[in-house]
């Protein structure tokens, strides 16, 4: 197990280091660069700022320089269009708050999505079953986009309970709005699933050999039909708390949150090279650090998976 | 009445006096009831480039450095340049040497008095390439001697044609007689820094921990992606006249929540999504806003050797000005307010009288007439019909106009136009280097003077895409820089770019704002838009 667990951990060094090169790669395939303005920059004055964010070596140097500062100093360097700011700041002020956000809505969906699953799949059938299922489809159907406007209309707008936006070191009034819209359409799909692998569970043999003992439903459900139920459950988890984390440029742009979603979108808008690699390094070691614990939580789930 | 009672009594009642006296707070000169909470939150677009006030490149930021900053001059509602940390200026007999007097009583944050040597490293420090400043360009173009020099390393910044002369006495020498030069010492890039604060903290020194400035607030707080909150300055030397006790710019993405937000209550000041004017005009009334803004919008034709053949000739680029109706783009489409363009610059910009062109004085019929005519001469018709390629930076106003451009032309005169957008950096970088055939410009002004939308069209500036090139327009802005009364030469400049077409110029900005009732003094006649928050105020509801 802990064999598995440092060789995952080996391989995910190369993995983010050629996720790192890919994405240097493109993004100076990409037209334009951070300085290209509306109004050209004398050479002169392109070649003084070339220099000094070290623009004017050869590319092979720069992927090196960046590859060595981060190994030797653990800095991931200047934003170059920010320029009072460096990219170890961007992320240690923008990192917390998508997390924060992140983790509420992840288990938000989770519970709630988890829940309604349960009480539609054991109740099959009836208006619990119809009630569950018709909330789980609108709030899938209902993706954050659509969710930010009805939110600030109905609580800002109209009520007039919740501020519109904005982060205040995150007080709860102002995580609210923000926590919801991210976590309805991913509370919907966990709820489907949830119900028809339920349902499929409760169909299975070793449920009716239960049953036949005489066990009670309650005793059924939680000690024989609830790891199974979750396994498919939590194959979906482990890429939606990567999605929450990283997709949630939406939140960021509608309420203000100053997370790390709308950095990340904004430095590939304006080339900022830095930010773009850095908040690209760090969404690449979350997504290999998820997966890894995904697989590890199947084997606790499922006596059959062993490493 | 015991001695209690008694001693009660006197406290209500001198607390009652108390909050009448903050209730009556009044303004000195208009005497109108003053708001309890003089705070203003207003809305930006997006995080802003620095507070730095030599690093700063976008609007929004300069706004802020302006409140943290006072340079030599400040502007008042009108425009009108009024004392900043320079109560008064004198020039020499040949023009190019300027003297300004500082006040003794200005001071930073920290307490320590502005000097002429604040300013003299501020300039040095813009000018150094060390510092690779993005403004460092401002630095040749405000003609400083040695500024080119210094700005291409070949000179050391000392060299700068910028000396204290004695603490409160700052002389500048120029390479050549700049008329306008007081109003470029307004920019943000001229104002002083604090050398102690710098060297001590490094690039840190912006953060509110380390800040100091002297302008009439200081920066409490920065929160990227959410908040800039600035409050007023104790050691601002005119902080007894200053009444707005706090600015909150709120970073807020989509215009149309900010509008949501402004609804609510929680902003005071919010930019109005295009074409949404009329209907605010008429729900919130006096509270919409339309003023005309230093910034114009164009099309321009791509004249160099990789642009099409139809667009070198003349007669063809007036047929395509000449067919758009921009009443129908100024009040259907954008809807706020816009005034139609028929000359490059803005007739609201000071002392400019455009030119009555041609153009100008017809009705559309007899526009659209004169345009078939002349795309008749130049040989395009049904048989052989105009077509080419349009492009605009990705936006949905933007892609409004071309989607009704391309369709004036389709069916005034029977021309095909493709239309394709591209995002902001691509498109930046495909119009530089000539590959277009029409493509869309604009301009905002960087100080109030013709020449800053005029020079864009000379030969030889970095921002002619078009490569439109014509030596008598080049020789009429060249006798400009030196001219004593400029006004006809800039007319006359228009007047052959009327003739040449070498743009569509299609309307002038103007600036659509909701602000809020209570809001006081905002400088909506100020074409630059270049607002302080020191000069403004909230009234009593």
């Amino acid at each position: 197990m802990l064999i598995y667990i440092l060789r995952r951990l080996l391989v995910a060094i190369p993995t983010i280091a050629l996720l790192v090169i890919a994405a240097f790669c493109m993004m100076h395939l990409a037209p334009g660069g951070p300085f290209t303005s509306e109004r050209p920059l004398p050479p002169d004055v392109l070649a003084n700022i070339e220099a000094r964010y070290g623009l004017d070596q050869p590319l092979w140097k720069q992927l090196w320089d960046y590859f060595a500062n981060i190994v030797l100093h653990f800095d991931f360097g200047p934003s170059f269009v920010y320029k009072d700011r460096d990219v170890n700041d961007i992320i240690a002020t923008g990192f917390p708050i998508s997390l924060t956000y992140g983790s509420l809505a992840f288990l938000a969906a989770t519970l709630v999505g988890v829940a309604l699953g349960i009480a539609a799949a054991i109740r099959h059938n009836t208006w619990v079953d119809y009630f569950a299922v018709s909330l789980g489809i609108a709030a899938q159907a209902l993706p954050n986009f659509i969710m930010g406007p009805i939110l600030i209309l109905t609580f800002t707008l109209w009520l007039g309970w919740l501020p519109g936006g904005g982060w205040n070191g995150g007080q709860w009034q102002y995580l609210i709005m923000p926590v919801i819209a991210l976590s309805t359409s991913y509370m919907g799909s966990i709820a489907r699933i949830t119900r028809s692998s339920m349902l499929e569970v409760m169909n299975a043999n070793f449920i009716r050999t239960a049953r036949a003992k005489g066990l009670p439903q309650r005793s059924i459900i939680w000690r024989h039909a609830m790891k199974p139920t979750l396994l498919p459950v939590i194959s979906y988890l482990g890429p939606v708390f990567v999605y929450v984390l990283t997709g949630s440029v939406f939140v960021d742009l509608y309420f203000s949150t100053g997370g790390l979603g709308q950095a990340y979108v904004n430095s590939a808008l304006t080339r900022d090279y830095a930010v773009l690699l850095g908040v690209t390094i760090l969404y690449g070691a979350l997504t290999v650090i998820v997966n890894l614990l995904t697989d590890l939580a199947y084997a606790w789930f499922d006596p059959k998976i062993r490493y | 009445m015991t001695r209690l009672t008694r001693l009660t009594l006197t406290t209500f009642l001198s607390a009652g006096l108390a909050a009448g006296a903050v209730a009556q707070e009044t303004h000195p000169e208009t005497g109108e009831a003053l708001a309890a909470d003089q705070t203003f939150t207003y809305r930006i677009l997006d995080n802003i480039s620095s507070i730095d006030p030599q690093i700063v490149e976008d609007t929004d930021g300069s706004d802020v450095v302006r409140d943290l900053f006072e340079g030599l001059l400040n502007q008042d509602e009108n425009g009108e340049l009024v004392p900043g940390v320079a109560t008064d200026w004198e020039l020499s007999d040949d023009k190019m040497t300027y003297t300004f007097h500082l006040r003794d009583n200005a001071k930073w944050s920290n307490g320590d008095p502005v000097t002429a040597g604040d300013f003299v490293y501020a300039w040095r420090r813009a000018a150094d390439p060390a510092t690779a400043s993005p403004y460092q360009w401002f630095i040749s173009l405000m003609k400083l001697e040695n500024g080119d020099a210094v700005v291409a390393g070949d000179m050391a910044p000392e060299e700068l044609g910028v000396e204290a002369i004695d603490d409160t006495t700052l002389e500048v020498r120029l390479t050549t007689p700049l008329p306008y030069f007081p109003q470029m010492v307004v920019h943000s890039t001229t104002f002083p820094s604090p050398q102690s604060v710098i060297e001590e903290h490094g690039s840190a020194w912006t953060s509110p921990e380390n800040f100091v400035g002297n302008g009439a607030y200081v920066l409490t707080q920065m929160n990227p992606g959410e908040s800039i909150v600035r409050e007023k300055s104790e050691t601002y030397w005119d902080a007894e006249n200053v009444i707005l006790d706090k600015s909150v710019a709120l970073i807020i993405n989509d215009e149309n929540v900010a509008l949501t937000r402004y609804r609510a209550g929680e902003i005071d000041m919010t930019d109005i999504p295009a074409g949404q004017f009329p209907r605010l005009r008429d729900e919130y009334g006096e509270e919409a806003h339309s003023f005309p803004k230093l910034c114009n919008y164009y099309y321009s034709f791509n004249l160099s050797e990789s642009g099409p053949e139809a667009f070198k000739d003349p007669n063809v680029r007036k047929a395509l000005a000449l067919a758009v109706d921009r009443d129908i783009i100024v009040n259907n489409v954008m809807a706020g307010g816009q005034p139609p363009a028929y000359v490059f610059t803005p007739e609201a910009t000071a002392g400019f009288d455009a030119p009555a062109t041609e153009m100008a004085g017809m009705t559309q019929a007899e526009r659209d007439a004169k345009a078939k005519e002349l795309l008749a001469e130049a040989g395009y018709g049904e048989d052989n019909p105009l077509s080419f390629n349009m492009v605009y930076n990705t936006s949905e106003a933007h892609q409004k106009v071309a989607v009704v451009l391309s369709q004036m032309w389709k069916q005034k005169l029977g021309v095909q136009a493709q239309l394709s957008n591209m995002e902001w950096k691509v498109f930046l970088e495909e119009r530089g280097n000539q590959n277009f055939e029409l493509a869309r410009g604009a301009w905002c002004g960087d100080y109030n003077e013709a020449s800053t939308f005029l020079d864009l069209l000379q030969s030889d500036s970095g921002y002619n895409d078009g490569k439109y090139s014509n030596p008598e327009y080049d020789q009429l802005l060249a006798e400009a820089l030196t001219a004593d009364d400029t006004a006809p030469l800039y007319t006359k400049a228009e007047e052959i770019l009327a003739e040449d077409m070498p743009v569509i110029p299609l309307y002038h900005y103007a600036g659509v704002y909701m602000i809020d009732d209570s809001l006081k003094n905002f400088p909506v006649n100020n074409i630059q838009f270049n607002w302080y928050s020191k000069d403004l105020y909230k009234a009593a509801e």
